[in-house]
């Protein structure tokens, strides 16, 4: 795919700069279709042979995640356009709140995690799905994952919205019990970190997550032994 | 104040004595260090090692306190490497820190090695918060100080051993999840059969110095942890490539002959990318915009241009110390023990034992706030 010229009226807007890229929000195509554009800009420190290598590999894999994982039908933003060479993604924007946000909201209510319950139930199944596709999100954290905007509906129906998976940029294939297991970990930690309530919200992620694929319950088990020595190994000398 | 510090985790034995004054400035008496050089094509092995530090130590201690004219009635207290390191030589060490502290009836510290480094990099540099990389031979970490203002709560990587004491400790966002980046670089030199003297890593960067083409290696970064040993498979393998010539000759895709400064080069550019972009998205997760290079490798030049251009890009700098500090030494030890000393931590002699397996996260930092 040669790299064409994107229209240079086009505003973008940065939202977020991370270690890696630069999130705009900005438009494809038409100035009333809203987008989100993921820029992996060059890094100075790279060999320009190294950097242009891993700044293709990363945004191909990305893509082709967010492609595989939207033709199962697992809720992630659409893919619009994608530049490789110059290591832009062009995809769906999702107006909404990340489940962090809701749940900091909601909790501080008395009596909140009844209004977030069936989210709690959408995470797992959307999770256990992503899983079942083989796919694993290598960041799976509260901010990563977002309730989609119904329509400017507040928190009560937070249940009824979609929960969409968002940043794949560390995600990968893999079929093992292992990786699938350490999304979890990551996403139990980034639950039970934001708030005491939480953790028994977690919980319901995690039935719902078991009923969502065959290979779920061995995936739990696999889930306890993470637990137990954490992400770390003991070091050696 | 005045320590003591012995150091003989590895292949380096190192004393040194430093003098604490309130509000000013630590005061290097003495920093002297002796290296067991092992054959071109040969890895330092434990026993040999502890020989080594065993036959040196006496003459380095007495070497020590009389280039720097300290009494041993001055000194406060006697710091030595608990871990982590290899076993052999760390025991030899206990036991001399052992023996001068029975010996002269001084108090005895135990010390980390990897806050040891941490500690004597930020004071000679005066970096004051920075996301540390240490990265020796053993050891390949992005570390942090864990205070309270950088919400690490909601870092799911290492929220795992939430404590009281969080905010007393370094923690460990990323590290090497086989092989240490110098224990990469060392073994490599041995394929090359590049002389050890006086480092194989040092000897690896002159020759990189030469080398132009890039040749393809495995890039492996997850998250902010790396790996190291599928790079040295690739490398070694095209090592044997280019020394015998079969099945053909190494070859770049422009079909330029590969030399071994190349294979130099390409290792350090492909393994220095993969440090800088950990340490980036440690600095981008805690905010901070110095970084603090620590250990053996952080000596090279390359590894501390290259930092600085990405710290340059983010709007900050990088701190680096040369090998009088880099590279394994006494004077470090005997630092953060007195640090920790003047807390008022002492090992007690039947608890001084040492320890290879000893994380830089299990350490109270009490001397911080």
């Amino acid at each position: 795919m040669s790299s064409i010229e994107i229209d240079p009226q086009t505003p973008k807007l940065l939202i977020k700069q991370g270690a890696e890229a630069l999130v705009y929000s900005t438009t494809y195509l038409l100035p009333h279709i809203p987008a989100l554009l993921k820029h992996r800009p060059s890094k100075l420190y790279r060999h320009p042979t190294l950097d242009a290598r891993l700044t293709k590999h990363r945004c191909l894999s990305e893509s082709r995640l967010l492609i595989r994982a939207r033709s199962l039908g697992i809720p992630v933003p659409a893919v619009y356009f994608v530049d490789e060479s110059r290591g832009e993604i062009f995809m769906e924007w999702i107006s909404g709140s990340s489940v962090r946000e809701v749940l900091d909201k909601v909790l501080a209510q008395e009596g909140g995690e009844v209004v977030v319950d069936r989210m709690m139930v959408k995470v797992g199944a959307v999770v256990g799905a992503l899983h079942a596709a083989d796919i694993v999100h290598g960041d799976l954290t509260t901010s990563n994952i977002m309730v989609r905007n119904a329509g400017g509906s507040e928190l009560a129906g937070s249940g009824e919205r979609e929960v969409v998976l968002i940043d794949f940029g560390l995600g990968a294939v893999s079929t093992q019990d292992e990786d699938k297991a350490v999304d979890l970990y990551v996403l139990e930690r980034a639950f039970t970190s934001t708030h005491p309530k939480a953790e028994n919200l977690f919980q319901d992620v995690l039935k719902s997550y078991e009923q969502s694929f065959k290979g779920a319950k061995a995936v739990l088990r696999r889930l306890q032994e993470v637990r137990t020595r954490g992400r770390k190994r003991s070091m050696i000398g | 104040m005045i320590a003591l510090g012995l150091e003989g985790s590895a292949n380096k034995l190192g004393i040194g004595l430093i003098r604490h004054t309130p509000s000013k400035p630590a005061e290097i008496l003495s920093n002297i260090r002796h290296t067991f050089v092992s054959p071109p094509g040969e890895g330092f092995l434990p026993k040999d090692t502890a020989s080594h530090h065993r036959s040196w130590v006496v003459t380095l201690v007495k070497q020590s306190l009389k280039e720097s004219g300290i009494k041993v009635k001055d000194v406060d207290c006697i710091c030595y490497t608990k871990g982590p390191g290899m076993g052999a030589p760390l025991q030899s060490v206990a036991i001399v820190a052992r023996t001068l502290s029975l010996l002269w009836g001084k108090p005895l510290v135990g010390v980390n090695h990897c806050v040891g480094h941490i500690e004597m990099g930020r004071e000679i540099t005066g970096a004051n918060n920075p996301v540390v990389l240490y990265v020796s031979g053993g050891n390949t970490q992005v570390i942090a100080y864990a205070e309270q203002k950088f919400n690490l709560l909601f870092i799911p990587a290492f929220s795992h051993n939430l404590t009281p004491e969080l905010n007393h400790r370094y923690r460990i966002f990323g590290e090497a999840l086989d092989i240490a980046v110098g224990n990469c670089l060392d073994r490599f030199a041995r394929t090359l059969n590049i002389s050890n003297d006086p480092a194989p890593g040092y000897n690896i960067e002159q020759m990189a110095k030469k080398g132009k083409n890039l040749v393809e290696l495995p890039y492996a970064v997850k998250g902010m942890d790396c790996s190291f040993s599928g790079v040295l498979a690739v490398v070694d393998l095209m090592a044997a490539q280019l020394l015998s010539g079969k099945p053909k000759p190494l070859l770049t895709p422009e079909g330029q002959p590969v030399t071994r400064e190349d294979l130099c080069f390409s290792l350090q550019e492909t393994v220095f990318a993969m440090l800088v972009e950990i340490t980036e998205r440690a600095m981008a997760h805690v905010g901070s915009e110095q970084v603090l290079i620590v250990g053996g490798v952080g000596c090279n030049e390359r590894l501390q241009e290259m930092m600085g251009l990405m710290a340059r890009d983010r709007g900050g700098n990088v701190y680096a110390t040369d090998e009088r500090f880099c590279i394994d030494n006494g004077i470090m030890i005997a630092h953060a023990g007195l640090l920790a000393y003047e807390t008022g931590f002492v090992t007690p002699v039947e608890e001084s034992t040492c320890t290879q397996r000893f994380r830089t996260d299990e350490v109270l930092v009490k001397w911080r706030d």
